[in-house]
This record gives C-alpha cells, sequence and structure tokens, in this order.
C-alpha cells in the first residue's frame, strides 16, 4: 500500500490512468463474466437466476433444442460468406492498388459506401430485393448478404497491404523470365497472406456475429445470434452461455499465442 | 484475353512497347476488379436503388396488406418525417452521447495500451487482445447479459436503492440510461482500435521536446498528442457514431417503447405493419442524415484522405 502512495504521489497522473485502464477493463468484461458464470448455473431452461453451481451443461452443450444446429448455420455460413468474400475482396484491393483504370475514383465511393450505411438500411434494402425477385428467403439468402457486407473490410485491409508491397519485387521476378502467373503465385501472393489471413479472419467474424443484417434475410433459418435474440424473451437456456463461453476461450487462445508469436519474433 | 496472353512476351523482348503492355495492364485490372464489383452492384447497389423507388410507393388500390405499386408519392418522405422526427432525434442523440462516451473511455484506454505500455512488448501485446477479447462472445448475448445484470431484481440494482442512489421503486432496464449504457459498452472497442493504432506510431521525442520547452503536461496533450491521434479519432468516432446511431438490438433488449430509435420503427414497418413504403423512407431519412453529417464532420477535421 504504501509503495502505491509513493507511486502515486511520484506521478498523480500516470497512476490514474492506469486505475482508469484497470476500470474500463472491468467494465468490458462484466458480461463475459457473467456469460461464463451462468454457463455453469444450474438453472434449468430459463436461467435467469443462480440456482447452484453444474457441469451438466458443458457435458451436454446440445442439450437444448436448436441451439447446436443454430451454430451450424452460423460456422457454415461463415465459412462460405468469408470464402467469397475474401477471394473478391482481394482482387479488387490489388486492382484497385496496381491497375491503373479510370473507374477507380467510382469503385473506391462503391467499396466505402456499404460502411457509412447503417445495418438496418442494408438488411432492408436487400429484404426489398428479395421479396420483389420473389426469392425465398433462408441459408443462401443469408450468404449472399454477409459476402456483399464483408467485401469492403476485406478490400481495406487487403489494399492496407498491397500499399506495402515493393513493386520491384515483381518486376524481378518478371525479369527473371518469370510469368506473370508463376510470379503471382510465388512472389505477390505469399506477400498478401498476412493481410488476406487478417481480412479472412475479420469476415468471419464479422459475418458469425452479425444479427441486424441476418435478421432481414434469414426467413426460418436460425443463427447464433438469432437463436439467443429470440430466445430472449424467455430466458437464454444455459447452453447458450456455454457456447458463447467455449467460443470466447477458443477464440482468446488462438490470439494470445498468435500475438505472443508475433512479439517474440520482431524481439528476436 | 488476346492481349493477356502476349503480357509476357515483351518481358524477353529488349525493349518492351509500352502501348500494349499499359492497356493489358488495365485489362488486367478490370478482369480483377469484375467479380467484387459485379457482387456489389447487385447486392448493395440496386437494392439501395430499389429501396428508393419502393420509398415513392402508394398502396394498390383494394389490394392486401403489404401490397404496394410504384408511383411517384413525396408525401411518404415527409408524413414519415412529421411522424418521426422525435425518434430520429433520440437516435442521433443516443448515437452521439454514446460516441462521447465511448470516446471518454477508448482514448484513455488506447493512450495506456499504446504509451505507456510501449516498453513491454508483451504486456502491450496482451493488452491489445484484452481490447478486442469483448469480439470473441456474441454482442447479442453481451448485450442480454446487460440486460440480466441490470435488471430489477438484480444485485447492481438492489445496491444502489440500498446507498439511495436509486429511488426504492427506480430501475436501470427500460431506461434511457440502459440503452446508452448498452451503446457505449457495445462500440467502446471500436473506437480504441483506430485510437491506438495513431497514437502507437505517435514520436515520443516530440512529447519530450514539448516538455524541454516548458510545456506542462495539459498543453503538451492538447498541442501534440491530440493532433497527432486525430485521425484515430475520427476513424474511431465514425466507427461508433454510424452504427450506433443505426443500431435497434441495444433499444430492444434494453430500452422500452419510450426509448425507441429508428432502427426499431424501420424494422417493425417492415415485419410487423407490413409499411414497406415508410420503412423505405425512414431508411432513406436515416442513411442521408448520416452521410450529410459524416461528410461535414470530415470536412471539419481536416482529415479528408480517411475517406
Amino acid at each position: 500500500m504504501s509503495r502505491l502512495a509513493t507511486a502515486v504521489r511520484r506521478n498523480p497522473g500516470d497512476t490514474l490512468l492506469v486505475l482508469f485502464a484497470v476500470l474500463a477493463f472491468g467494465y468490458l468484461f462484466v458480461p463475459i463474466g457473467y456469460v461464463v458464470a451462468f454457463s455453469f448455473n444450474d438453472g434449468g431452461r430459463s436461467n435467469l437466476v443462480w440456482r447452484g453451481f453444474t457441469l451438466d451443461n458443458w457435458a451436454n452443450p446440445c442439450g437444448a433444442p436448436g441451439v447446436c444446429q443454430a451454430l451450424a448455420n452460423s460456422v457454415q455460413i461463415g465459412l462460405i460468406a468469408t470464402v467469397l468474400a475474401t477471394l473478391m475482396g482481394t482482387l479488387l484491393a490489388y486492382a484497385l492498388v496496381r491497375a491503373r483504370f479510370r473507374a477507380r475514383g467510382v469503385l473506391n465511393v462503391l467499396i466505402f459506401l456499404p460502411m457509412a450505411t447503417p445495418e438496418v438500411v442494408l438488411g432492408a434494402s436487400l429484404l426489398a430485393q428479395f421479396l420483389n425477385a420473389g426469392v425465398g428467403l433462408g441459408f443462401w439468402t443469408i450468404v449472399l448478404a454477409h459476402t456483399m457486407f464483408t467485401i469492403s473490410f476485406v478490400v481495406v485491409t487487403v489494399k492496407a497491404r498491397v500499399a506495402t508491397l515493393d513493386p520491384r519485387l515483381e518486376e524481378a521476378a518478371a525479369d527473371l523470365y518469370s510469368s506473370g502467373l508463376q510470379t503471382f503465385w510465388r512472389v505477390t501472393l505469399p506477400l498478401l497472406l498476412p493481410g488476406i489471413a487478417a481480412a479472412a479472419l475479420l469476415s468471419f467474424s464479422l459475418s458469425f456475429d452479425d444479427f441486424i443484417i441476418t435478421n432481414f434475410n434469414s426467413g426460418n433459418t436460425d443463427t447464433f445470434p438469432k437463436f439467443v435474440y429470440v430466445a430472449a424473451a424467455r430466458g437464454i437456456p444455459a447452453q447458450a452461455y456455454v457456447i458463447g463461453s467455449a467460443m470466447f476461450v477458443l477464440s482468446l487462445l488462438v490470439v494470445v499465442v498468435g500475438r505472443l508469436v508475433a512479439v517474440r519474433r520482431t524481439a528476436a | 484475353m488476346a492481349t493477356l496472353a502476349q503480357a509476357p512476351a515483351p518481358a524477353v523482348a529488349p525493349a518492351p512497347a509500352p502501348v500494349p503492355a499499359g492497356r493489358a495492364r488495365r485489362a488486367t485490372g478490370w478482369l480483377l476488379a469484375v467479380p467484387g464489383v459485379v457482387w456489389l452492384a447487385v447486392f448493395f447497389a440496386l437494392p439501395i436503388a430499389l429501396l428508393f423507388s419502393t420509398s415513392l410507393m402508394v398502396p394498390v388500390p383494394g389490394g392486401d396488406i403489404g401490397q404496394f405499386q410504384p408511383a411517384f408519392r413525396v408525401a411518404n418522405y415527409t408524413e414519415a418525417l412529421a411522424r418521426y422526427w422525435p425518434t430520429f432525434l433520440r437516435s442521433f442523440g443516443y448515437g452521439l452521447v454514446a460516441t462521447v462516451l465511448a470516446l471518454a473511455i477508448g482514448y484513455p484506454l488506447a493512450y495506456v495500451v499504446a504509451v505507456k505500455a510501449r516498453r513491454f512488448p508483451t504486456v502491450q501485446a496482451l493488452l491489445l487482445v484484452l481490447v478486442i477479447a469483448p469480439f470473441f462472445t456474441s454482442f447479442i448475448l453481451r448485450t442480454i447479459a446487460w440486460r440480466q445484470i441490470l435488471a430489477d431484481e438484480g444485485v447492481v440494482v438492489r445496491t444502489l436503492q440500498a446507498v439511495s442512489l436509486l429511488p426504492g421503486d427506480g430501475r436501470l432496464t427500460a431506461t434511457s440510461f440502459a440503452v446508452v449504457m448498452g451503446l457505449t459498452y457495445n462500440f467502446v472497442p471500436f473506437m480504441t482500435l483506430p485510437i491506438y493504432a495513431s497514437l502507437e506510431r505517435l514520436d515520443l521525442r516530440y512529447v519530450e521536446a514539448g516538455q524541454d520547452l516548458y510545456a506542462g503536461p495539459w498543453t503538451t496533450f492538447r498541442t501534440i498528442t491530440w493532433p497527432l491521434s486525430l485521425p484515430g479519432v475520427v476513424a474511431g468516432t465514425l466507427l461508433t457514431f454510424i452504427p450506433a446511431s443505426g443500431d435497434y438490438v441495444n433499444a430492444a433488449l434494453l430500452g422500452t417503447s419510450r426509448t425507441q430509435m429508428v432502427g426499431n420503427v424501420i424494422e417493425s414497418r417492415f415485419f410487423r405493419v407490413v409499411d414497406y413504403p415508410t420503412a423505405a423512407a425512414l431508411s432513406f431519412i436515416l442513411m442521408a442524415t448520416i452521410l450529410a453529417l459524416v461528410y461535414v464532420y470530415v470536412r471539419r477535421s481536416g482529415t479528408d484522405e480517411l475517406v
């Protein structure tokens, strides 16, 4: 305590800042703590009040009707949308930075606008289009919608990486009699890969977590966020908290390990 | 394709002819861009155009609920505005307050991670992970968790009542406070990350120079740190304000009918009342207002290159 007091006296600004950061992190983690805690609650179907500790929910994560189907849908939609958006977005980003064609200004606006449009408007406009075209809502309309709104994020992420690419490397490959395709596979793509991977991760998580656009274009197909939203009226089954907690722990592990490896590598 | 196939040939020749090469490059550029552009045209631009035409439609005479025909009824807009302007004001008010609060929380947080933790790369990497960690659980799940935490019979409300910060019959859910708190909570990471990106590149020698010239901490911050972090602040406030004022999940889960936002009205006009023209007109007013605000804001903040 006295050491803390000395530290505060010596540098009050810094100490206040650090205290503030601790409080802010606390704020960010309160509901996550709640989700993890209530995944262990013996609370029955509605899971509203604490009724005692149990591991049953973790032993049987698909116990609540529909929860695992919703999760499977979310994962499949996320994967398909990610592949499509990453492919198209990467090509588009490369074209925008490298190729000199006249429509670039217009294209940049076309890519920026979906990000500046509120999700309700994106969802509502696509719904109007599907209704008009007589397309039945479901799994594939969600895929179309998710691919649409994640392309822009892929373009922005990959563009940043293309901008740091040294064009002389590709020119050197061409000087060494490499064909256009060979240069792309051997030089360009490996150099862009970290940016493309980041973009793919981003679009998967955007797709997986999206509720608003999905709600407009899903018909009777459930995704995990939609399942939770609908269940909220009655009380969320503990299994949804189990899935939420498991997702949290898994992604945290992946990212922490990834960051630590990256820090080690730059330090070495 | 003919020009494409010829493209590698000039590499062998000592002096490649510049014109075909340029044309090939332009063609390749277009070919790469086509799939993404077509996708955005069909699933973004076309729907928006269709939404616009929907916003001017009238009901089919003698038709069922949800049947509309093309018209040019501008009154859909004036009527929607006349009826829902308080909702618009509330949406932008909530969005603005949430943005200011997220900035007040996110800026110091970003500063601690980017500047104070700079000498400890491992700590910095872990803190950065903690900032994005909330994304690893579903945001709907987190918002519902808040609703449960702030519930009338919950510990938080009971404690506040016990220390008389809240009247005996006072509550937190179903209030504007809960909605704005939920919005702020959900967007703090979106605010923190771009500010972190700006502050991470902040050259501390400028700050030291300020101190050497006898500037106090506040003056140093105001004249050096803040201006240099401005691109991050602009990006963060946009990433917060746009989705926050268009959101309807927080208002639906944490509020009541008296704290509705435009998103809630659009959603219910579409699904419950089946009044597509009004829903479309509301969407357009929301989109146009946001774009106008963003334009003015970006212009005034002097960071044009952002967009």
